[in-house]
């Protein structure tokens, strides 16, 4: 088990190129920017599909590429998903997911992706004898998903794979894609321009802008850098990834914790154990210097400000560190007002009072 | 007559399938390579379609021929000559129709464009075994078409054949030489019989072939 290390750096097609990053060894990077930031130049560079000038790259326990060497695509343990299916015409659905599959090396059978559990992964039993032709948009999404896994990948990479998808499809192929993490111990890369789409897959971030990485790191962390343009957006938000603990059937609600504090969010979100991933956004969080003694908002939590940031001449954005001894982060945007009036500042002990909070997975 | 059928016949089936094996892997170049040489190979192998068979039947004479520069390459054979044999005649066809298998099998493969074999790269093909696991099965429209036209092409021909191949019954004296022949001594019923077959013949051919484009939607030639 190994991440990947990745240097690149030269003219590619109109612009420049200059990247360097990790990646961890399992979950899911997010590789995102704008349109025309990189992103699939970046994908491409570790794919072996382009090359530049200078390029460094460590993947798979080998080096894939450095001054001497460039490893063919064909010859990388790869699993590549392109923007479009790119399924071969002339072959059918099973057809399609056999011609990676045969052609993989095998390594240790017990790591080895079969034919069978991808199938229903992927929810495609009844298609394996269609053409690629008669299949919707979604349908061939997921067969070169499929196809791309049974290749035996160490690395798998994936370009906006939902970006030429309508909102159904998404929505179909989301919950596969979401599984894929706890399937396989292998690092994959993720592209896209969509921030739900990442905060919503990734436990890892690299963030490009022009050729160039801005920040790259842990989801959360980045999300709460108040340098970074992330915080700043208008629907800033952060991402806290509960442990369900258990479900009150009376109220339809759902307790959970992280580091030690309670959190209660509507809805049945799992077994108890499960891990659910919650987005809170920055708007969506009051702040209060005394614990109130009747409020009709559930999730009031002690927390310590770290910093704080003019967003605009009315808002201040606000880090806080929840006091539960652990190191989740939460943004609160107030008004500046309001900031004077209380006399906050960092360092101060205070309460966050969370209105809303909802399921990354919608 | 029966003789000229067979001839004829042997004639297109060589060069069809001499063809595959030259004309496939040029279509493919010419599709596919970033050469400055691209565009005037393309050229040349196009000549064929706008010269009058007469001038490229007298250089391929000339070229043949006891005293052209391919002289010494035949005496290593034994021969003196490939004019007015059956192999010289072969040469001249296989150039002749050259430009019927190159141009739809290259049109073929520019319409799959890169997309296709970059996911078969990352799938662990190899260049060769992507382009037999993937190209050609998906040019195969092109393919069967530019094999299609070639053989039509080759049973056709007549000013090549008459230049280097002359009417040698047998060896060079293909169909269209005979329908020649036949008009000639006035025997209009055999040219009657020979022409009729080849109208009924050319015009099932490009039937198929505009059927083979529909299906695989393939760009006509």
């Amino acid at each position: 088990m190994s991440g990947i290390e990745a240097r690149f750096k030269g003219a590619f097609g109109g612009f420049n190129l200059d990247v360097a990053f990790s990646a961890p060894a399992t979950g899911i990077t997010g590789l995102f920017g704008p349109s025309g930031s990189g992103k699939t130049s970046v994908l491409r560079c570790l794919a072996g599909l382009s090359r530049v000038r200078e390029g460094h790259l460590r993947a798979d326990g080998a080096v894939w590429q450095d001054a001497d060497q460039f490893l063919p695509p064909h010859k990388r343990a790869i699993g590549y998903v392109f923007q479009e299916p790119r399924l071969f015409s002339h072959l059918s659905v099973l057809g399609n997911l056999h011609y990676g599959l045969r052609r993989a090396k095998t390594h240790a059978p017990t790591h080895r992706i079969e034919l069978e559990p991808v199938i229903d992964l992927m929810g495609i039993r009844n298609l394996l004898q269609r053409s690629p032709a008669a299949l919707s948009g979604g349908e061939r999404q997921r067969i070169a998903i499929g196809r791309a896994l049974l290749s035996q990948p160490r690395v798998l990479l994936m370009d906006e794979p939902l970006s030429a998808l309508d909102r159904q499809s998404r929505n179909e192929i989301l919950p596969y894609l979401e599984s894929l993490p706890a399937a396989l111990s292998i690092p994959i890369i993720y592209v896209s321009h969509d921030l739900t789409e990442i905060e919503r897959l990734a436990s890892h971030l690299v963030l490009m802008r022009e050729g160039r990485v801005l920040a790259a790191g842990p989801l959360a962390q980045l999300l709460t850098d108040l340098s970074l343009p992330l915080a700043r957006l208008p629907e800033a938000a952060t991402v806290l990834d509960l442990t369900v603990q258990s479900h009150d059937a009376r109220y339809d609600i759902s307790q959970c914790r992280l580091d030690g504090l309670p959190f209660f969010v509507p809805g049945r979100l799992g077994a108890p154990g499960a891990l659910r991933r919650v987005r809170v956004r920055a708007s969506d969080v009051s702040l209060i210097t005394h614990a109130p003694g009747g409020s009709s908002v559930l999730n009031i939590l002690p927390a310590r400000i770290l910093s704080s940031h003019p967003a605009s001449p009315s808002q201040m954005l606000v880090l806080l560190n929840l006091s539960g001894g652990g190191e989740t982060r939460l943004l609160s945007s107030i008004t500046r007002k309001s900031w004077d009036a209380l006399a906050l500042r960092p360092g101060m002990d205070l309460f966050a009072q969370i209105k809303g909070m909802a399921m990354t997975s919608g | 007559m029966w003789q000229a059928i067979s001839l004829t016949l042997q004639l297109a089936t060589l060069t069809t399938l001499i063809l595959l094996l030259f004309g496939v892997p040029l279509g493919w170049w010419l599709a596919r390579s970033r050469s400055l040489m691209v565009e005037p190979v393309a050229a040349l192998v196009a000549l064929p379609v706008v010269l009058p068979p007469t001038v490229l039947g007298f250089y391929l004479l000339v070229a043949m021929g006891p005293n052209g520069p391919f002289a010494p390459l035949l005496q290593a054979f034994g021969l003196r000559t490939l004019a007015f044999s059956f192999e010289g005649l072969l040469i001249g066809s296989v150039i002749y129709s050259l430009p019927f298998m190159a141009q739809p099998v290259r049109t073929a493969f520019q319409s799959i464009g890169e997309a296709p074999l970059e996911a078969a790269a990352t799938l662990r093909a190899s260049p060769i075994d992507g382009f037999f696991s993937v190209a050609v099965p998906m040019a195969r429209g092109g393919i069967l078409s530019g094999a299609i036209l070639s053989f039509a092409h080759t049973i056709g021909e007549f000013g090549v054949v008459l230049m280097i191949g002359g009417n040698i019954p047998g060896e060079t004296k293909t169909l269209s030489i005979s329908i020649f022949d036949a008009v000639e001594t006035m025997q209009w019923g055999a040219a009657h019989a020979l022409s009729a077959g080849m109208l009924v013949f050319a015009f099932v051919v490009i039937l198929i072939t505009m059927l083979i484009a529909r299906r695989t939607g393939t760009p006509q030639p």
